[in-house]
């Protein structure tokens, strides 16, 4: 019940995994898988002529090529609209460039932005399908796809397994870094408590503040945890099952205002050789990038066996594909909701 | 003028003590007589109020709009603000001064208060306490005062130099009228959008903290304390918006002190919570943010416990193109000039038991005497024909797009109000009939 001309989200929009159902997340990683297996020029047809334009407010090499390789591989057109260039007129409200790329013809948007909600207003004012890659401190939603298909080919004894409430039953995730401002670990923390994982957030307070454990919902089905100590949250939680650690960028220049000693948190919270192989020497190791070697991640732990930081980014176009599917009401998808 | 009569309804004029059936004769923009039922039928009034079934109040008093005239008529004029007060049952209003220009100038002033901006009720003003509401030179408070100032303060900023804080105090005490103060220490709210907490963090935006309020208060409590002691003199503080727990406890302790606060609470701040944003709603982005419910349950008990001394709405309109923007981008402020009343007698009378003559006396009588109203706020013989008559059992929910504002924004479009407003009287003129 608003008065601001808030029309509804079309169907395929991704803006959020807070209101993903769990069947939803099955159909997106089924076809994930098909679009995969299929030969290429099959693949290039589905989306043929079909126009999708990425607006990127806030630069983002790796999100977009994927995006845009993804678009591509299906045969879709696309077109960049940046910041850089002089497509988003100069002090153009989002919802006017929306409604200006959707007169053009653009059949979806794929919307990063420094906004957290930003793609709800352009969803609402446009009515097109909108995927949100990334907003402001908000979601990064395909990531948190991209991730978990990155474990349940990773992890042993995934494979194959049916996605629902238990598919990840036995598995710690912890999450390490700057969760406060990290997109990637709200997405990750709304979504994998879903499908049954044990999520531990890990990290200093100026960079995990308490109102994180609100990430779990009202219902204590998606609680989330604080671990202050990433030794302990390694150790304990290695010792029962399959362990996962999400380490996450550290941004200096977000540092500035903080009062963070540099050299304190990477003796802390940096994910090395050491402290990997003495605590959880098993852990499938992740990264949603851009990493910075040496601070958050060693270089050695980032190239190692464990490393699954390729994998993602591969996972990452394959994702992006039954996204883009989905969000044209292409090849299956016609029935979702959002 | 003709004479006005208003027959047959129950009288709840608190300032006076009456809550019971009289009838009501206004003759020259004054209450001429209250009688008892059937004593004044012999009297010929031109026009005749039916009021059975309806409460008689004085007229509503709001310490706290901005109607955006000058600079803004897109958003607010003088004329269409006050008629969403008069359709909201409100007869008197103090326009805040954060106007382009701002208010800070008997010029300026004596502008806005002019006839021929076509205010429909009786127009105050607050002019700023500091020129440009920049916090550092203040403004000429006798001069203002002398031409109507009802008040000082620069709203929507507050004065954070102690040193300017503690001269406008005293320059106020000096004249006797207030400062009102919007208590936020925005040195710790820079990038903020909203309440900080785990709706804020869930959403990926900055929060405000409760501490951002409360060291403001407790900053103007302490300069009070000062003033008093080695001054000799009594300052008023006037607390806008209260919206934390910790504000409104260190007004109580301040009151039990005995020293001269005041605060108001805006309807918003009792009714809804942060959850309220939903997927980043801009009609509930204001500043005060909407805050957690126990903070919200703590604005209920300080109105419950006289520790809150009025309702005031801090209507704040804005256009469409204005707040359909991204939330961190959007202004702050909803409208609340034609919700107050039934968003009070819904939450605070039917939800939490608050008499009718209570909610009445903290939207007329306390505010008018916040801001010394002579004849304001009350029905007695010989004060102000300011009279809103409403039906207090009328269910119905607010449409924004019917509102006499020129803005839609608020997050009570469609909601439920408990008590109709059926007419508004301001100095003997029939403003409003619904
Ligand atoms: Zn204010």
């Amino acid at each position: 019940m608003t008065i601001l001309e808030t029309g509804t989200v079309a169907a395929g929009s991704l803006l959020t995994v807070a209101n993903l159902a769990v069947e939803e997340v099955a159909a997106i990683l089924a076809a994930t898988d098909r679009l995969e297996r299929m030969a290429a020029p099959e693949r290039a047809k589905i989306l043929a002529g079909r126009r999708i334009a990425l607006l990127f407010y806030e630069s983002s090499t790796r999100t977009r090529t994927s995006f845009e390789l993804a678009a591509k591989s299906l045969g879709a057109m696309t077109t960049l609209v940046s910041d850089k260039s002089s497509s988003i007129e100069k002090g153009e409200s989002l919802k006017d460039t929306g409604l200006t790329l959707r007169a053009l013809g653009a059949e979806c948007i794929v919307l990063r932005h420094a906004n957290s909600g930003a793609p709800y207003l352009l969803a609402k004012s446009t009515g097109l399908p909108v995927l949100n890659a990334g907003d402001g401190m908000h979601e990064h939603p395909s990531q948190a796809l991209l991730d978990l298909r990155t474990m349940l080919t990773r992890l042993p004894g995934m494979s194959g397994r049916l996605i629902n409430g238990k598919t990840l039953g036995g598995v710690t995730v912890v999450i390490t870094g700057d969760i406060l401002h990290s997109r990637v670990a709200r997405s990750n923390a709304m979504l994998l408590p879903r499908l049954g994982a044990r999520v531990v957030l890990c990290g200093p307070k100026e960079l995990l503040p308490e109102d994180a454990l609100g990430l779990g919902g009202a219902d204590s089905s998606g609680a989330v945890e604080i671990e202050r100590d990433f030794d302990k949250a390694l150790k304990q939680t290695a010792s029962n099952g399959t362990m996962v650690v999400m380490m996450l960028r550290i941004q200096r220049e977000r540092l500035a205002g903080l009062e963070l000693d540099l050299g304190d948190y990477i003796s802390r919270y940096q994910l090395d050789e050491e402290r990997l192989m003495a605590r959880a020497p098993e852990a499938l190791v992740m990264h949603p990038g851009p990493m910075i070697r040496g601070l958050e991640i060693s270089g050695e732990v980032a190239d190692g066996p464990n490393s699954a930081i390729e994998d993602q980014v591969r996972n990452g176009l394959a994702v992006r594909m039954a996204l883009l599917v989905r969000a044209l009401g292409a090849g299956g998808f016609e029935s979702v909701t959002v | 003028m003709s004479d006005i009569l208003i027959l047959n309804g129950r009288l709840v004029d608190p300032a006076s003590g009456v809550d019971a059936e009289r009838d009501l004769l206004l003759r020259h923009g004054r209450v001429a007589a209250v009688e008892m039922p059937g004593e004044l039928r012999a009297v010929k009034g031109k026009e005749t109020i039916d009021a059975k079934g309806m409460i008689v109040a004085p007229g509503l008093v709001d310490v706290h709009v901005h109607l955006r005239e000058p600079g803004q008529t897109y958003k607010e004029s003088i004329k269409t603000g006050t008629a969403a007060a008069a359709a909201g049952g409100f007869t008197s209003v103090v326009a805040m001064p954060n106007t382009l220009p701002v208010n800070d100038t008997v010029e300026k002033l004596e502008w806005m208060l002019d006839a021929a901006r076509g205010a429909v009720v009786k127009l105050f003003a607050m002019p700023a306490a500091t020129f440009g509401s920049l916090g550092e030179e203040i403004t000429d408070f006798h001069e203002l005062a002398r031409v109507g100032a009802v008040g000082f303060t620069d709203d929507g900023k507050p004065v954070l130099v102690d040193r300017v804080m503690r001269g406008a105090l005293v320059a106020a005490a000096g004249i006797g009228v207030p400062v009102s103060q919007h208590a936020e220490d925005t040195r710790l709210t820079g990038g903020c959008s909203m309440n900080a907490g785990p709706v804020a963090f869930r959403l990926g935006l900055r929060g405000m903290t409760v501490e951002a309020e409360s060291k403001i208060v407790e900053r103007d409590i302490r300069l009070l304390r000062d003033i008093e002691q080695h001054d000799g003199l009594r300052p008023h503080l006037h607390v806008q918006h209260v919206s934390t727990a910790k504000a409104m406890e260190a007004i109580r302790q301040a009151k039990r002190a005995g020293l001269h606060v005041t605060c108001e609470v805006a309807p918003h701040h009792f009714t809804l919570t942060d959850e309220a944003v939903g997927d980043y709603d801009t009609n509930a982005k204001m500043n005060p943010p909407l805050r957690n419910d126990a903070d919200r349950l703590a604005m209920i008990a300080g109105l419950m416990d006289g520790t809150v001394d009025c309702i005031a709405t801090d209507h704040a309109p804005h256009a469409l193109f204005e707040k359909e923007q991204e939330f961190e981008r959007a202004p702050n402020g909803i409208t609340g000039l034609e919700t107050a009343l039934g968003l009070a007698l819904r939450v605070l009378h039917k939800g939490n038991g608050m008499s009718i003559s209570r909610v009445i006396e903290l939207m007329s009588a306390q505010p008018a005497g916040i801001v010394s109203l002579d004849g304001r706020g009350t029905l007695s013989v010989g004060s102000f024909a300011d009279v809103v008559v409403f039906d207090p059992a009328a269910e119905w929910s607010f449409e924004a797009a019917k509102s006499r504002s020129k803005s839609r924004n608020t997050p009570f479009d469609g909601a439920p109000m408990l008590g109709r407003v059926a007419a508004t009287i301001s100095e003997g003129r029939v403003v409003f009939k619904a």
